[in-house]
């Protein structure tokens, strides 16, 4: 069936089984593949990307329910040379080592500083009712639903603190 | 040109500190980071291929049996489905590290649940997944297939025994002892990128881009696999998403595809699901392990035994070295250590990083704590007390042994002497605090590898070599190699990785990549050096090499006029040689945790962790810091969650997914700190460079699960350490 | 995946009837629907796409509670200002499940429909009589840490895996369900059914049931906590939870509501658990009191019999924390 997609800004008409996963949509059909497949089933994070602006895994959601929406990639995000404030910082701080959970990671962390900015409470924010500082707690947290086997943990803290903090403009 | 180098003696010339470059260990960021960030690298499965056919993996729903028949009418007129294959070149098991030939093949006799049986083949993936559900496999059960190590009906070999001096006698006359049994849990390297492979044929010549490690290696078994010359197969694997050892050796979906390629013309991709990583690629074998510890009333050791059972599929010759840093770490003449070998149905058991140390240091660690607490000693005067000056089993002297260095370093950066002293007596709020510690320890290896440096006209370089970069970095201090002994900027050198065309290495696994391959990388830049020098007219060791720039008798020449447009071509080729074997060689380290446990609940977290290693020259200081995290990461895995549980009855693997097989998140982990003690092991290489890539893990756990019992008095004696084992000791 | 025919709900009523079919599913947010269709643990015929559904709205009600749309995403639920203010047990309970990325897709009314996590209900390799009835329970015998002490029959010991609605149920909530018969509202106490001898009916829908809004009742203010235990610091599923909100009278205990995720096949609400400690002063021993009421038919099954002190011992913490004693 055809869906009508915006990727990255570009208008993208796929014609595709409806069994196609948004995931799968962009690695198979339209050859995106800085999105990950690390598991499938939505246990990993690997496939982030961003739908109108919000972060979900792009594993666990069918292609044809995206007509007319608004998707980012991590290709959307930055290219070699002209970088993203986060994905700088991820080298910068070697927040990768294979590299494959990273545009996951980036995309994950884009949007997750947008909800932050939002006021949006974590499990570790103190009163649910207060606006959260971004601790390493905080970032750790809202971080989880990406999985790293390489275990970058501590550097992607780091990175993301930093353009929190305003580095990489 | 080839220039072989045999390495017999030490090279105590250390050519990279009278270098100019200043770029040798430094914090390099990755070149291939901006590719990886931007998502541009291109991974196995992320090739664009025309005409690219899709094929799943069928999976045997039983331990042991014979595959009769596939049923194939049930799929054959589905939508999409081009073709179902099966046959005796399937394999059995993947090829285990540096195996080189064909692993144990055939898709029609089930050795373990979950067994790759058949590939569907269809247009798309959505059509093979749903067809590879619907075989009407029909499978002929074969029994009894024994799936528990320890059951009573399991086969059980000796599989290795030594011993020195008279242990029992030790334990007897001893006035300290420990004797213990501990049990470590299988794992999965649960590598983020799960196994892909696309096969493309151009007559008889096949082209396999994959998820591997070891491409030397897994051209041969991929070739032997088919039936094929080793000339007729090229492999790609300039990215691999992580490997841990589950990619070392040829596996089901390359094999596979090549198969399915062949037989519809057409080239094929294929991808493992998670659920089949967890299921068919390797497992770290489970172990129970018995370590004996006798001690004199000083703490000084002199006994160690280390017994242990691990289990393997029948017919399978890898066994878990669970001890082999037992006979080197402490001191203590009576030893003795025995192996043992269960024969069950599960998957094949091999490589995980740091087969051997990862759980075997861990215990004999968790073990040490325990001595520690009967002596009445400091656990790390203990440690202190107990390194020995020559290898105690061998009486060979040690390369380098800078294991007091990191104990005692550890022990001041990280406050050990404020820690808590009297287990179970901190408590803030509902948490209970604890500090433990434990050695690291991990045999470093050399093994043969080549490697082209060209230096072109214009002064650029390229390196190539079938080695891969699974994440460890090899793009980076290849880079850095030929820019300190070439003096070249980074950005004009290129470093080109995993394609079998280029000169072979000994690939990503025992952590002797970096040592091995920039040896490799060192020769030819040497050889080069001397080129550059004669005709600049000065012998090699008075060049000076900066910038591009030749500097010589006061004059800087840039090196274009110097080469005069011709290029050097040079492959350096390494081969250990005795200097391997004159020492003892491995890498060292210290671990020291504090973790909060919940006084409630059991659950333990991890607050502050701090590694200090010693591995010869840190070759790049920000890529091995992190190969460092990511051991002591897999540590407070290993301590906490990781755990793969496979059903008593027919051995199927329960927890097949990233859901239920429990690797630590982001939230899992503090800010962990590593401290790297620079050193030169000319023995080692002449880098004087170690591998670093698995020595994070080798006894990480222990510091954890040492901590948990100085917070709350409960020694956890099978890992994982999760909350019930623990609250089972609470109050 | 089985193929299936895809439509495009434009109303509810059109929803309702294209899902009256054979086979035929709602999709959502599809985090656990697609999860499992992969597995062809479940394979619907139809696949009836509710996203363009006007129900996505958080509305206060005309008895002062709140009126939460089926299609509210996790995350939108949470951070709702509303929500957050009276009803932070909910907010907590969203937070402690799942990651950010499944709490932006995964809705109200999905998180309500969630499957058990049982790794035999998922491995279609093994016998489950919730998958394919009559083939037995694979968990009775197996293994099972994470399965159920309360509420299990001997057909399925399968837990609810909902941190949402294990806090729904403390604060009362009821499902709005528009059916063959119109609008209907139900406890959602009521909502689900014990596995009994039919493990795979779990709740009283009916086919074409379209649940719409998850209805608040007033916010029972006092002191609300969610506490979950798990083997994970995040992004695993719960061994034992709880929810607890409590009016305080004095040291006296006016009012409580307690439910607990992860030891049975439904959020479990024990209100016999809440009369022990109603209208009492705050002891550790009432406590304990509590916790023998809730397990006095607690049963283990090997691997999860720790549950049993687990939970006695979480509840005594989620208590003392919300009564501010003990």
């Amino acid at each position: 069936m055809r869906t009508d997609l915006s990727i990255n800004g570009e208008h993208f008409s796929l014609e595709a089984d409806p069994r196609t996963t948004l995931l799968d949509a962009l690695r198979h059909h339209l050859h995106l593949t800085g999105t990950k497949k690390g598991c499938d089933h939505g246990q990993c994070g690997a496939c982030t990307v961003l739908v109108n602006g919000r972060r979900i895994n792009s594993c666990l959601t069918l292609a044809c329910m995206h007509d007319g929406d608004a998707i980012t990639t991590i290709e959307g995000l930055g290219v070699p040379g002209q970088l993203s404030p986060l994905q700088e910082a991820f080298v910068e701080f070697d927040g990768y080592q294979c590299g494959y959970c990273t545009p996951g990671q980036i995309c994950s962390a884009t949007a997750m500083l947008d909800e932050v900015k939002a006021g949006w409470p974590s499990h570790v924010t103190e009163d649910v009712n207060d606006m959260p500082k971004l601790t390493e707690a905080e970032i750790a947290e809202r971080m989880s639903g990406n999985l790293c086997r390489c275990a970058c943990y501590p550097n992607i803290v780091d990175a993301i603190m930093d353009v929190a903090e305003g580095g990489h403009k | 040109m080839n220039i072989r180098f045999k390495f017999d003696e030490p090279d105590t010339r250390h050519r990279l500190d009278q270098m100019s470059q200043d770029i040798i260990g430094k914090a390099f960021d990755r070149p291939d980071g901006p590719m990886k960030v931007s998502g541009q690298a291109t991974y196995a499965a992320e090739w664009e291929v025309d005409r690219l056919a899709h094929g799943v993996l069928v999976r045997a729903p039983v331990a042991r049996g014979r595959l009769k028949s596939l049923g194939i009418e049930a799929v054959s007129a589905m939508d999409g489905v081009i073709a179902v294959l099966t046959g005796e070149r399937f394999l059995r098991v993947p090829a285990q590290g540096t195996e080189n030939t064909a692993p144990h093949q055939g898709a029609s006799d089930i050795y373990y649940h979950g067994q790759p049986v058949a590939l569907v083949v269809a247009e798309t993936f959505e059509a093979a997944r749903h067809a590879a559900h619907h075989l009407a496999l029909e499978i002929e059960t074969s029994g009894p297939a024994p799936v528990d190590p320890e059951a009573s009906d399991t086969v059980r070999e000796e599989t290795d025994r030594s011993s020195q001096g008279d242990l029992d006698r030790a334990m007897a006359e001893a006035a300290h002892t420990v004797d213990v049994t501990y049990r470590t849990p299988g794992h999965n390297s649960a590598a983020m990128e799960p196994h892909a492979a696309i096969a493309q044929w151009d007559g008889d010549e096949l082209t396999l881009r994959g998820a591997y490690q070891m491409l030397k290696f897994n051209r041969n078994e991929l070739a032997d696999s088919l039936g094929i010359p080793a000339e007729k197969v090229r492999i790609l694997a300039p990215y691999v998403g992580g490997g841990f050892g589950s990619k070392l050796g040829i596996s089901h979906e390359g094999v596979a595809a090549a198969l399915a390629a062949r037989e519809i013309g057409r080239p094929v991709s294929v991808v493992l699901s998670r659920q089949q990583v967890f299921e068919t690629t390797i497992r770290r074998s489970e172990s129970r392990q018995r370590i004996r510890l006798a001690a004199g009333e000083d703490g000084r050791l002199t006994g160690i035994g280390h017994e242990y059972l691990v289990s393997n599929l029948p017919e399978e010759d890898f066994a878990e070295p669970v001890a082999q840093a037992t006979p080197f770490l402490y001191a203590g003449e009576h030893r003795e250590v025995v192996e043992e070998l269960a024969r069950v149905h599960r998957l094949l058991a091999g490589s995980v990083r740091a087969p051997g140390e990862a759980i075997g240091v861990t215990v004999l660690e968790n073990a040490m704590d325990e001595l520690a607490e009967k002596v009445g000693l400091d656990p790390v005067e203990l440690r202190l007390r107990n390194i020995p000056d020559v290898d105690p089993s061998s009486g060979k002297p040690y390369s380098s042994n800078r294991l007091a260095d990191c104990l005692v370093h550890g022990a001041e950066r990280f406050g050990w002497d404020n820690r808590n002293k009297e287990p179970g007596s901190e408590r803030h709020g509902e948490w209970l605090i604890g500090q433990g510690m434990a050695s690291a320890v991990r045999v470093n290896m050399l093994a043969p590898a080549e490697a082209r440096v060209r230096l072109s006209p214009e002064g650029d370089v390229t390196i190539e070599t079938d080695m891969t970069d699974i994440g460890t970095g090899t793009y980076a201090i290849l880079t850095q190699i030929a820019s300190e002994m070439l003096g070249i900027v980074p950005d004009r050198i290129e470093t080109r990785l995993g394609d079998t065309d280029f000169p072979p290495g000994p690939g990503s696994g025992g952590s002797w990549g970096a040592a091995s391959t920039g040896t490799a990388v060192f020769i030819a830049c040497e050889e080069i050096r001397r080129r550059i020098a004669k005709r600049v007219a000065v012998a090699e060791t008075d060049l000076t090499l900066v910038d591009g720039h030749a500097i010589t008798d006061n004059r800087k020449i840039p090196l274009p006029e110097i080469l005069a447009g011709v290029a050097i071509d040079v492959v350096g080729e390494l081969e250990p040689g005795k200097a391997q074997k004159a020492r003892r060689q491995a890498t060292y380290g210290a671990y020291f945790a504090e973790v909060a446990v919940n006084a409630v609940t059991g659950e333990t977290r991890v607050r502050r962790m701090l590694g200090v290693f010693s591995a010869g020259r840190i070759l790049n200081a920000k890529t091995a810091r992190s190969q460092c995290l990511g051991g002591m990461t897999w540590g407070i895995g290993m301590a906490l969650t990781e755990a793969l549980v496979h059903d008593a009855r027919d051995g199927h693997l329960i927890n097949h997914d990233l859901a239920e097989y429990h690797i630590p998140v982001n939230a899992d982990v503090p800010q962990i700190e590593v401290d790297l003690l620079d050193e030169r092991d000319d023995w080692a290489n002449p880098l004087q460079a170690k591998g670093i890539g698995e020595l994070g893990i080798c006894g990480a756990a222990a510091s954890v699960v040492n901590a948990i019992y100085n917070a709350t008095g409960v020694r956890v004696r099978d890992y994982p350490a999760t909350l019930d084992k623990v609250l089972a000791g609470l109050p | 995946m089985k193929a299936f025919d895809y439509v495009r709900a434009p109303s509810p009523a059109e929803a309702r009837a294209a899902a009256r079919g054979a086979g035929a599913a709602f999709i959502a947010g599809g985090t656990n629907l697609l999860d499992l269709m992969k597995l062809e643990v479940m394979a619907p015929a139809t696949l009836v796409d509710i996203n363009r559904l006007d129900m996505k709205t958080i509305e206060t009600t005309d008895e002062a509670g709140m009126a939460i749309g089926a299609l509210v995403t996790n995350s939108d639920l949470a951070v709702d200002p509303t929500i957050r203010e009276h009803y932070p047990v909910l907010t907590k309970a969203i937070v402690a499940g799942a990651s950010g990325q499944l709490r932006n897709k995964a809705t109200t009314g999905g998180n309500l429909l969630q499957r058990t996590r049982c790794p035999y209900f998922y491995d279609t390799s093994q016998p489950c009589n919730k998958r394919e009835p009559g083939t037995g329970c694979g968990a009775i015998g197996g293994f099972t840490r994470m399965h159920a002490i309360l509420g299990g029959s001997d057909h399925c010991i399968a837990t609810h895996p909902s941190d949402m609605a294990v806090a729904l149920m403390a604060l009362g909530a009821d499902v709005e369900i528009e059916g063959e018969s119109g609008m209907r509202r139900v406890p959602l106490d009521e909502f689900y059914r014990l596995p009994g001898d039919t493990p795979h009916i779990e709740t009283v829908l009916e086919p074409g049931d379209l649940i719409t809004r998850v209805i608040l009742p007033p916010s029972p203010g006092g002191r609300q906590t969610y506490r979950k235990v798990r083997d994970r610091a995040s992004y695993a599923f719960a061994l034992v939870s709880v929810a607890a909100v409590v009016v305080m009278d004095g040291d006296v205990i006016d009012e409580v509501a307690l439910s607990f995720g992860g030891l049975a096949p439904k959020p479990w609400r024990d209100f016999a658990v809440e009369d022990v400690l109603t209208a009492k002063p705050v002891t550790p021993d009432l406590f304990d009191e509590a916790a023998d009421v809730l397990l006095a038919n607690a049963a283990g099954a090997g691997e999860n019999d720790f549950k049993i002190p687990l939970v006695r011992r979480t509840l005594a913490a989620a208590l003392a924390d919300v009564t501010g004693g003990f």
